[in-house]
């Protein structure tokens, strides 16, 4: 499912809406989850999972072609913790 | 950083400030998209949302596992777990965010 389709979904059982709104819709909540992590702030959805921001400390790394030590900066990366209700619905057989 | 948590309430919130429905329906809508990724989800499919995120479900085998506070060795059934995988604007969009904030 790519966002375009679940936009369709969404606008299919919500008729009084025009599709325009609910893209609008879905992107508000998406860019809010995106802004959100950017102030370094935790998303909590229960049923769905939380997302939050882990930080990497910067390391020294290394060229695996040619041994060669590099400087590896340091690095915010956004991480997903699925939800106890999802985790479970998906081994519900 | 402000270190705050970001709930359902506060999406139906910018949906509602965005968008100009109704906060009851706002609430709504924040709640069938989700259910929507969710059942994608369960079904199997994979959930691609492009400039945010792709969500999949992978399977894993059976492994053995060792209880850390005993020592013990339990078999670790085969399941199957969701993945997430930021895509690169959103993972730049955060890098950029915390260093701005820490001012380079």
């Amino acid at each position: 499912m790519i966002k375009s389709e679940l936009v369709q979904i969404i606008a299919s059982k919500n008729p009084h809406l025009f599709q325009r709104d609910v893209e609008n819709i879905v992107n508000a909540i998406f860019d809010e989850i995106t802004d959100a992590l950017s102030q370094g702030n935790r998303v909590e959805l229960r049923g769905f999972g939380a997302f939050s921001v882990k930080n990497r400390p910067a390391r020294a790394g290394r060229n695996p072609r040619t041994g060669e030590s590099v400087h590896v900066e340091e690095k915010w990366v956004p991480f997903f913790k699925t939800g106890k209700e999802l985790r479970e619905r998906l081994n519900a057989d | 950083m402000s270190g705050k948590t970001i709930t359902r309430a506060d999406l139906a919130e910018a949906v509602y400030r965005k968008v100009g429905l109704s906060r009851t329906e706002s609430a709504q809508l924040v709640e069938s998209v989700l259910d929507e990724i969710c059942d994608a989800i369960v079904r199997g499919e994979t959930v691609k949302l492009s400039s945010f995120a792709t969500f999949q479900v992978r399977s894993k085998n059976e492994r053995i596992g060792r209880n850390p506070k005993t020592g013990q060795e339990v078999p670790i059934l085969p399941r199957k777990v969701m993945t997430f995988k930021a895509s690169n604007v959103l993972k730049n969009k955060i890098i950029d965010a915390h260093k701005q904030s820490r001012g380079d």
